[in-house]
C-alpha cells in the first residue's frame, strides 16, 4: 500500500466515528421529521384529504325525474314525457369521422345543419363523451340503422324521454310548451335541475313547472382519474313529478277550436259555479312540438311573420273593445244604482245629442229603435238608451260597478302572460293621458267602445259573475294534483276571487232577463242563435269597430277589406235557471256578433250540456270527436290589438 | 438452525458453523436480513401499486434476482481491489459520461444511455459508486483532517462528473452524486467552519443554477413551491399525491383498497410515487414499520462503516450508506411535498430501475468490506 508515513490512524478513526455519530443523528433527525410530517397529513389534515380523496372517487351523477303527466278533465292525456331515439358518437371509438359520417349519411339522412352542430359540439367535448348527432329517429331510420350498425362503431342510439303533445296544436295556448333550458334560466336555477335539460316555457307547463319537474335523483358513480365510469355506489332515486289534470274539457276544447271555423279568433269557457276554465281556445295555433327540441329557424320564421299571428294568445293578450256586450252589465248599474227603473223608457230617434252640442252619437239602427225599455233596450241593443244611461251614470259609476265584476284587471288566471285590459274612468285618464274627461267619452264607453278594452278571457268572466249571482270565482286551468301511487287526485278547491255587492236580486234577474230576450225573443240580435234551443240561454251580442266611420258615412261590410272589418263578440251562459256554463266569443273581423260569433257560442254549449239536454241540435256539433281546428292563413294586415274609433255598435 | 445433534463435536450443525459459512461467502447476516425484509416488503406494496398484475411482479422478482446477485459478486471482491481499481473505474465512467454527451441515444428527452447492442446501459449508475470510490481513494493516501486545497481537488472529483450527469440532462442523479462525493469530505474531517463556507458558496450558486435549468426542471421547482399554482397541470401529481397520503390515516384503507391508486390518481405510482401507495393502503403505521427497517439498515451500514479497518473501506462505506440515506428522504420528502419532484426512486420498493442493481451493489461492497476484516479470533 502506499500510505505515507506520517499518518495517525487513531485519530483518523476518532474523527470519523465522531462524523459517523453526527451523520446518525441528522438521519434519526429526519426520520422524526419525516414522520412528523406524515403526522400532519394522515392524522392532523387526515379529515381534509379524506374528504378529497372521496370527492376524486366518486361522481354524482344527476338522474333527471319524469315530468308530470298534464290531463284533461277527464283524464285524456295532453302532455307526456315519451322515449325519443337519438344517435350518439363517441369520438374516440370512431377511426375516421369525416369517412364514417359519410357512410352513415348514406343509411340516414342528415342534414348539413345537423353534421356542423355535431362537429361543433364534438370540439367542445371530451373524447370519451358521447355527442349527438341525429334526434328523434322515428321507426323506419331505427330499423335501416340497427341493421348497418356494425358497420359503425362508436356510433350509438340512445333513448331518452322527451315531453310529447299526443294532440299537437289542440289547446296549445293553455297547456304551453317545454323547451330547453336556456342560458339566462339556468343562471336561476338551483340543483334540483342538474340532470333537467327542459323546462316549462309557456303556459301549464311554465306555470305549474315546480309541481310538474319533480325532484332530482343522483347516482354515486366511482370513476378513474381519466373520467371512465367504474361501478355504481349508490344512489337515491328521483321522485317523478306530480300529474296535473285541467279544467279543460279536451273536446269542447276540440269544438271551441273547430267553431271557430279557421277564423282568427278567441272562445273562452267557464264554468261560472267554480270559476273552472272548460275552453281556453285562441286560433290559430300550433303545434307544441315544434318547440320541444329547439323549433327550426323555417317553422320559428313561418309562425313569427304569419299575418295570422298565431303565437299570440288572444284569449289572455287579446285587448278588444267589448262593444255591446257589456250592455247588460250598465244596465245592471243603473238599476243598482237607481238611475233607472226596468220599464222607464227612451225614445230611440237613430241618435243621442248632448245639450248644446251638434254632434250625433248614431244608432246603429239609422231609423230608430222607438220607444225602449231595458228588456227591449238590451234585446235589440239600442244604443240610443244606453247613451243616456251612460250620461245618466257617469263615467266614474260606470267605472266603479265595472270594476268589481273586474274589468281593467287582470283576472288571475293560472298561466302567465295575462293582459290588463282597460275600463276608464275620470281618474284613470288623467293618470294615463294628463287629461280632462269629456263627456261624449261617457257615451262612447257607454256603449263599451273608446277607452274600454277587454280580453276574451275577462268577458268570460264577467259574464259567469253575472250567471253567478255577483259571485266571481277565480277563473282557472288546474283541476288538481296527482302524485305517482296515490289513488286519488287532489283536488284544487275553487276560491271566491271577487264579489259584486247585490243591492236587490231583482235587478240581476232583469238584467239577465234581458239578455234571455236577446236570444229568445224575436226581435232579440241574437234571436236565430237561440232558436229551438231545449235549455234557456242568456246571451249579449257585441260588435267591435275596427276603423273609424266618419261622420255621415255607414259601415257595410261587403264594402270594407276582410281586415278592417269589425269584430264580432258574443257572450252568453246557459242555461238561465242553473247557469252551468259562460262562454264568451271573439272573431276577428268577423262582422256582426249575431252571425259570426253567437253560433260558435251555440255549439260549444250545446256539445257541454249534451247529456242534460240530449235532444239539442247534436247533429250540428257531431258527436264532437277530437278535430283539429284548420289554420288558414290569409294574407292581410295584422288585427290586433284592435283599436277602434268611437262609433255605432251592434 | 439449531438442533440438539447425535453426533459429536465440532458437527456442521454447531452454532459457530453458520456464522463461519456466511463469514466465508462474505455476506453479513443483519444487512442482508434487512434488505431481504424490505425487498419483502416493496413486493407486497408493488402487489398492489401494479394493479395486481403477476407481469410486474415478476419482472421486479427477476431484477431482484440479479441484484441480489451483484451484490453477492461484489461481496467477494476484496477491498483492496477496489481501491486499486478506484482511478480506473472513475477514468471509464467518465470517458462513458463524455460519450453519452456526444453520442448519447435519445431517450425520454435526455440524453442517458449508451447502447451495446441490445443493452442499454446508464454511465450516470457507474458514477454513483464510482465518484465515491475515487474520493475515498484521493484521501486514503492523505493525512485526515485534510488540507483545504485537498477538499477542493476531492470536490472537483465529484462536480466535473456530477455537471456532466446534469448537462444530460439528470439533474436528481447529478445532486445525489455530488452529495456522496460530499459525503466522503464530510467523513474525511472536513471542518465546520469550510463546511459553512461551502454552503454559503452553494446558496450563492442558487441563481446561477436556476439561469442554466431547462424549462421542465425549472416547473418543477416552481410547481414545487406551489403545487396549488396549476392544479390540473404540473402540481396535479403532488395534490394527488398529498390526497393519497392524508387520506390513508393512522391504518390506511387496506391492502388492494387504495382509491386513489386504482383509480389512477397517483401518477408513477408503482415508481416514484410508490410511497403515496404505502401511504394510502397502510396508513402512518405501515410507513412507520417500513421506515424502521430503513433505519435499521442505514444504522447497520453506519456500524459497518465504523468497523472498517483502514480509511479508503470507511469513506468509502460512509459515503455508500449515507447516499442510500439521501435516496429514501430526497423520495418520501418529494412524494410529501417537502421537496420538488428530481425523479428519485424509493430504495428497493420501487419498481424496476437500474438504480437497483446499483444500489444493491453497494451493499455488496458494504458486506465485502465488513467480512474481509482481519477477524479476531473469539
Amino acid at each position: 500500500m502506499l500510505r505515507p508515513p506520517l499518518k495517525d490512524y487513531r485519530r483518523e478513526s476518532k474523527i470519523l466515528n465522531n462524523r459517523l455519530i453526527v451523520a446518525s443523528i441528522v438521519i434519526v433527525i429526519l426520520t422524526l421529521a419525516v414522520i412528523s410530517r406524515l403526522f400532519y397529513l394522515q392524522i392532523i389534515s387526515y379529515e381534509h384529504y379524506a374528504t378529497l380523496s372521496q370527492e376524486n372517487r366518486v361522481t354524482l351523477v344527476p338522474v333527471p325525474p319524469q315530468r308530470g303527466v298534464i290531463y284533461d278533465r277527464n283524464g285524456v292525456v295532453l302532455a307526456q314525457d315519451a322515449p325519443s331515439f337519438s344517435l350518439e358518437v363517441t369520438s374516440d371509438e370512431v377511426d375516421d369521422m369525416d369517412a364514417m359520417l359519410k357512410a352513415l349519411g348514406e343509411v340516414i339522412t342528415l342534414s348539413e345543419r345537423e353534421v356542423k352542430r355535431f362537429r361543433r359540439e364534438l370540439k367542445q367535448k371530451r373524447r370519451f363523451e358521447a355527442v349527438p348527432l341525429r334526434f328523434n329517429l322515428d321507426d323506419e331510420e331505427m330499423a335501416r340503422f340497427a341493421v348497418n350498425r356494425y358497420r359503425f362503431p362508436g356510433v350509438g342510439v340512445k333513448a331518452r324521454m322527451v315531453r310529447h303533445y299526443p294532440l299537437g296544436e289542440l289547446g296549445v295556448h293553455a297547456l304551453g310548451y317545454v323547451g330547453r333550458i336556456n342560458e339566462a334560466e339556468l343562471k336561476k336555477l338551483d340543483t334540483n335541475y342538474s340532470g333537467t335539460t327542459h323546462i316549462g316555457k309557456l303556459g301549464i307547463e311554465k306555470s305549474y313547472e315546480s309541481i310538474l319537474h319533480g325532484t332530482v335523483g343522483v347516482e354515486q358513480i366511482e370513476t378513474t382519474a381519466r373520467g371512465d365510469a367504474l361501478r355504481v355506489l349508490g344512489h337515491i332515486l328521483p321522485v317523478a313529478g306530480k300529474d296535473i289534470y285541467l279544467t279543460l274539457d279536451i273536446n269542447l276544447q276540440a269544438v271551441a277550436e273547430g267553431a271557430l271555423g279557421g277564423k282568427r279568433g278567441a272562445v273562452v269557457a267557464i264554468n261560472p259555479k267554480t270559476g273552472e276554465i272548460l275552453a281556453f281556445a285562441s286560433m290559430p295555433n300550433y303545434d307544441a312540438n315544434l318547440f320541444v327540441n329547439g323549433i327550426s329557424y323555417e317553422d320559428y320564421d313561418a309562425l313569427q311573420t304569419s299575418l295570422d299571428k298565431p303565437l299570440v294568445n288572444r284569449a289572455l293578450q287579446g285587448q278588444y273593445p267589448p262593444g255591446s256586450t257589456v250592455k247588460p252589465f250598465y244596465a245592471l248599474a243603473g238599476l243598482e244604482y237607481n238611475k233607472i227603473k226596468p220599464n222607464d223608457t227612451v225614445s230611440c230617434r237613430g241618435f243621442f245629442q248632448l245639450p248644446g252640442v251638434a254632434h250625433r252619437y248614431r244608432d246603429w239602427k239609422k231609423e230608430g229603435h222607438g220607444s225602449v225599455n231595458l228588456d227591449t233596450a238590451v234585446a235589440q241593443s239600442c244604443d240610443v238608451y244606453f247613451y243616456t244611461l251612460a250620461q245618466s251614470l257617469g263615467i266614474d259609476a260606470m267605472a266603479t260597478f265595472m270594476g268589481q265584476f273586474g274589468l281593467g284587471k287582470k283576472t288571475g288566471i293560472d298561466i302567465p302572460g295575462e293582459m290588463s285590459g282597460a275600463m276608464p274612468s275620470s281618474a284613470w285618464k288623467r293618470k294615463m293621458f294628463n287629461q280632462p274627461w269629456y263627456g261624449g267619452e261617457t257615451l262612447i264607453a257607454g256603449i263599451g267602445q273608446g277607452y274600454v278594452l277587454t280580453t276574451p278571457l275577462q268577458l268570460a268572466a264577467i259574464t259567469a259573475t253575472l250567471a253567478n249571482n255577483g259571485v266571481q270565482m277565480q277563473p282557472h286551468l288546474l283541476r288538481g294534483t296527482h302524485e305517482l301511487g296515490s289513488p286519488t287526485m287532489t283536488a284544487k278547491v275553487p276560491e271566491i276571487s271577487q264579489r259584486v255587492p247585490v243591492v236587490n236580486d231583482e235587478n240581476w234577474r232583469a238584467a239577465i232577463n234581458a239578455m234571455v230576450s236577446v236570444v229568445h225573443s224575436p226581435r232579440g240580435t241574437a234571436y236565430g242563435m237561440g232558436a229551438r234551443s231545449p235549455y234557456k240561454i242568456a246571451g249579449k251580442t257585441g260588435t267591435a269597430q275596427v276603423v273609424g266611420i266618419k261622420q255621415g258615412e255607414r259601415y257595410k261590410e261587403s264594402e270594407t277589406p276582410e281586415r278592417f272589418r269589425d269584430h264580432a263578440l258574443f257572450v252568453a251562459f246557459a242555461p238561465v235557471e242553473d247557469p252551468q256554463i259562460a262562454v264568451a266569443v271573439l272573431v276577428e273581423n268577423g262582422g256582426h256578433g249575431s252571425s259570426a260569433a253567437a253560433p260558435v257560442a251555440r255549439t260549444l254549449m250545446d256539445y257541454y250540456l249534451r247529456d242534460s239536454y240530449p235532444s239539442s241540435r247534436d247533429g250540428q256539433t257531431g258527436s264532437a270527436g277530437i278535430r283539429s281546428p284548420v289554420v288558414t292563413p290569409t294574407p292581410a294586415v295584422p288585427a290586433l290589438p284592435a283599436t277602434t274609433a268611437p262609433g255605432s255598435s251592434l | 438452525m439449531m438442533q440438539k445433534g447425535t453426533h459429536a463435536y465440532p458437527t456442521p450443525n454447531g452454532p459457530g458453523f453458520w456464522f463461519k459459512l456466511m463469514q466465508r461467502i462474505h455476506v453479513d447476516i443483519p444487512l442482508l436480513s434487512g434488505l431481504l425484509l424490505l425487498s419483502l416488503a416493496g413486493l407486497v406494496i408493488l402487489y398492489s401499486a401494479g394493479g395486481q398484475s403477476m407481469d410486474v411482479l415478476g419482472r421486479q422478482l427477476v431484477r431482484l434476482g440479479l441484484a441480489f446477485t451483484v451484490m453477492m459478486v461484489l461481496a467477494q471482491i476484496h477491498p483492496q481491489h477496489l481501491q486499486r481499481w478506484a482511478p480506473l473505474l472513475f477514468s471509464a465512467g467518465v470517458a462513458l459520461l463524455v460519450a453519452v454527451l456526444l453520442v448519447g441515444d435519445i431517450g425520454k428527452g435526455a440524453q442517458r444511455w449508451l447502447e451495446f447492442g441490445a443493452f442499454r446501459f446508464q454511465p450516470s449508475e457507474i458514477m454513483r459508486i464510482a465518484v465515491p470510490m475515487m474520493v475515498a481513494w484521493y484521501f486514503a493516501e492523505r493525512n485526515l483532517p485534510p488540507h483545504p486545497l485537498r477538499l477542493l481537488v476531492g470536490a472537483a472529483l465529484t462536480v466535473v462528473p456530477a455537471a456532466m450527469i446534469a448537462k444530460q440532462p439528470d439533474l436528481g442523479t447529478a445532486l445525489l452524486i455530488t452529495s456522496s462525493g460530499i459525503f466522503v469530505l464530510f467523513l474525511a474531517g472536513m471542518r465546520w467552519a469550510h463546511i459553512a463556507v461551502v454552503g454559503g458558496i452553494v446558496a450563492g450558486l442558487v441563481p446561477i443554477a436556476w439561469s442554466m435549468m431547462h424549462d421542465y426542471q425549472r416547473q418543477r421547482v416552481l410547481t414545487f413551491l406551489n403545487p396549488e399554482s396549476d392544479p390540473l397541470g404540473s402540481g396535479y401529481h403532488i395534490i394527488q399525491s398529498k390526497i393519497a397520503i392524508g387520506s390513508g390515516g393512522l391504518y390506511g384503507k387496506g391492502w388492494l383498497n387504495g382509491t386513489q391508486s386504482y383509480l389512477e390518481f397517483i401518477p408513477e405510482r408503482s415508481t416514484d410515487f410508490i410511497f403515496a401507495v404505502l401511504s394510502e393502503e397502510f396508513g402512518l403505521m405501515g410507513i412507520i414499520v417500513v421506515l424502521l427497517i430503513y433505519l435499521f439498515i442505514v444504522m447497520r451500514g453506519l456500524y459497518i462503516a465504523s468497523q472498517a479497518h483502514d480509511t479508503f473501506t470507511r469513506l468509502f462505506a460512509g459515503s455508500l450508506i449515507l447516499s442510500f440515506s439521501v435516496y429514501i428522504f430526497v423520495n418520501i420528502g418529494m412524494v410529501t411535498a417537502l421537496l420538488p419532484v428530481v425523479g428519485v426512486p424509493l430504495p428497493l420498493i420501487s419498481y424496476g430501475g437500474t438504480s437497483m442493481v446499483t444500489m444493491m451493489a453497494a451493499f455488496g461492497i458494504l458486506m465485502s468490506i465488513h467480512t474481509h476484516r482481519k477477524l479476531v479470533p473469539t
